[in-house]
């Protein structure tokens, strides 16, 4: 009897509990794919959520799962959100896709927003960022410094943002250095850094003196120290781990659209749409430029400045590895090619897994 | 070149070596301890922490040597004193290790480690070839291998290790001679999860020094797989952990050189590997029976 009473006192408090966690006006979720504790994409998107968080107090009640693999797992993951009451869903992975569109039809209350995919629905929204406008920028950098005119490149799976990536960055170089190479190693994780530092000594054995990676961990640029070669942080700022290395990083900024989103919400004016924002919206930045001599600088903040104001560094012409001719003198790829890059251009000296 | 490469596979496969020899110790006692990725996790984090508050690598080590040691210890009183299910009580060691260093770890995010120092032996180091490969690692390759020695002698040379394997083989039979089978097997899960603290230790140490969570990403499970691959003989222990860390590294090398052979296979290849000497192995019965420990995973309570 006593039991009874005593679970009947703790479960009305467990609802009061809830009563008051849903005083918020807006519940919003979050799928990481690592854990946010890996400095680099999901401590990204977390520290946007944290910035959302200051800035709406008490009216936003947040969520998240970290380290949540892509497959079936997330489907689950992003279903129990769903049901849990979130509005709004982020998830932030490109392998969520489907798994998220899924979730998407059984629940046309709830607003979905997948990062990096293509796929949208009435309730699923898709963002990303530009980042290989970024890459245009190292790829500068790289055949500028290099001497031996070989940068290695770490990177994860093989699916258009990491190949347009590449590409990017090859294009930059060649505007410096037309025979810049680049040795690829797939590594085929986003985040296992003795793997990373693995693949790091790999290319460092055998000659490359710029490190760039695609891969989320801080491994390949602490390796690139301790060999005294160079590298490039990628999504936060990782000079704290390599400050005689790093040149620059390529760093994601998720929180204004966060708040962007998240307000839409509040507002009932959110809309399923495609944004894609660059440098030019801030949603990717340039870590300070460290380790570089003037002129470099000079030309990196030039290039920034050039594609703040609206430069595509897929304007042509550019070739594909058989030397077809993708995009002519002037023309610019447009978003859709971008976006769904399954090609090599001219210079890449690696065949792509498919 | 060749030199290079071997450099880094012994790095890659350090880890691997001292946790599975530390795991061989365990199983060679009769328990089988899956939690070796939670004890790892918790000993790369805590000897992080530890190295990063005093400055000081050993301690660092020290340290990570307790943690594993600590998780043990949780799971030693489980399974031996509560008999509880072993193979579930170490499933849940390692998930209480990842969630747990996660939360610990929370304060080193970001926070660049301290790089363990070579140890150069002068005039040795120098010598072409030899020399930075055999004494130039960092001190931890040479504790591992250290280890390896010093298990298989205690094992098979002496009384200690004769009544270890004893416990191991037939723990009716060691009881009724009087051995404490209890106090044996507990000892040689504070020996498992020890090894297991100092492997992840060096991750976060030596190999990768920083902490993130999730870092030793599966090396645990690994380690347990080399047991049953050097079919509980700590000398095999030391050629799979090399064989492993090898075709890590030249998978990566054969990328870069542009062999052109999918990279998705020669991700999977070290893993192809331990299945194939796994079934080499276990095609032949009667090597497999002699060295496995008839009691392993099967609990014990002493009747009075």
């Amino acid at each position: 009897m006593k039991n009874l009473l005593k679970a009947a006192v703790a479960a009305v408090a467990l609802t009061a509990a809830v009563g008051s966690a849903q005083a918020a006006d807006v519940k919003a979720c979050w799928i990481y794919v690592g854990p946010v504790g890996d400095f680099g994409w999901s401590y990204q998107h977390d520290q946007g959520r944290q910035e959302a968080v200051a800035q709406f107090g008490d009216k936003l009640e947040t969520a998240y799962l970290e380290s949540v693999p892509e497959g079936p797992d997330a489907e689950r993951a992003i279903e129990r959100f769903a049901r849990e009451g979130c509005n709004i869903i982020f998830t932030t992975s490109f392998g969520y896709m489907n798994p998220t569109l899924k979730v998407a039809a059984k629940y046309p209350d709830v607003k979905f927003e997948h990062a990096t995919g293509y796929k949208t629905a009435d309730n699923v929204a898709t963002y990303n960022s530009k980042f290989h406008e970024g890459r245009y920028i190292i790829g500068q950098i790289a055949a500028k410094m290099s001497k031996t005119g070989t940068a290695g490149y770490i990177t994860s799976f093989p699916i258009p943002e990491v190949i347009s990536g590449i590409n990017a960055f090859m294009l930059g170089a060649q505007t410096v250095n037309p025979d810049f190479k680049v040795k690829v190693v797939w590594a085929n994780t986003w985040f296992d850094p003795a793997k990373e530092a693995d693949a790091a000594k790999a290319l460092a054995d055998q000659g490359v003196d710029i490190m760039v990676q695609h891969t989320d961990s801080t491994a390949p640029l602490q390796v690139a120290q301790e060999r005294g070669l160079h590298g490039f942080g990628q999504a936060s700022d990782m000079i704290a781990f390599a400050p005689e290395a790093q040149y620059t990083a390529i760093v994601d900024e998720w929180g204004p659209y966060y708040i962007h989103r998240i307000q839409a919400v509040l507002d009932g004016t959110w809309k399923s749409e495609q944004t894609w924002d660059g440098i030019a919206e801030g949603h990717v930045k340039m870590a300070p430029y460290t380790n570089l001599p003037d002129d470099v600088v000079a030309m990196a903040k030039e290039t920034e400045a050039k594609i703040a104001g609206g430069f595509e560094p897929f304007t042509g012409p550019i070739y594909d590895q058989a030397g077809e001719l993708k995009a002519a003198e002037g023309v610019t790829l447009d978003d859709g090619a971008i976006l769904g890059m399954n090609w090599y251009v001219k210079g890449v000296d690696d065949k792509l897994p498919n | 070149m060749f030199e290079a490469v071997l450099l880094t596979v012994i790095t890659a496969a350090t880890p691997l070596l001292i946790a599975a020899i530390g795991e061989l110790v365990v199983e060679r006692s009769g328990v089988l301890n899956l939690g070796v990725e939670g004890m790892m996790i918790m000993g790369a984090v805590v000897g992080f922490g530890a190295a990063n508050l005093t400055g000081s690598g050993t301690v660092g080590a020290l340290a990570a040597i307790l943690a594993g040691m600590g998780m043990s210890a949780i799971f030693g009183l489980l399974v031996l004193y509560l008999a509880t299910n072993q193979v579930a009580t170490g499933l849940a060691l390692t998930i209480l290790g990842l969630g747990l260093s996660g939360l610990i770890g929370e304060a080193f995010i970001g926070v660049p480690g301290l790089k363990l120092p070579r140890l150069e032996i002068a005039g040795l180091s120098d010598i072409p070839f030899f020399g930075p490969v055999v004494f130039n690692q960092d001190a931890l390759v040479y504790v591992g291998l250290g280890l390896v020695a010093i298990v298989s002698y205690v094992l098979f040379r002496t009384r200690a290790g004769l009544i270890l394997r004893a416990v191991g083989d037939n723990h009716g039979s060691a009881h009724a001679l009087g051995y404490s089978v209890l106090k044996v097997r507990f000892l040689a899960v504070l020996f498992g999860g020890g090894c297991a603290g100092l492997a992840g230790g060096y991750m976060s140490l030596a190999y990768t020094p920083q902490w993130v969570e999730n870092m030793t990403a599966g090396r645990g499970w690994i380690a347990l797989a080399l047991v049953v691959f050097a079919s509980w003989l700590p000398v095999r222990v030391v050629a799979g952990a090399y064989l492993f860390g090898a075709v890590t590294v030249l998978t990566f090398h054969a990328q870069a050189q542009g062999l052109g052979i999918p990279s998705q296979f020669l991700s999977s290849l070290p893993y192809l590997a331990t299945i194939v000497v796994l079934v080499i192995i276990s095609a032949n019965r009667r090597l497999t029976l002699v060295n496995t420990p008839a009691c392993l995973g099967k609990p014990f309570v002493p009747d009075r």
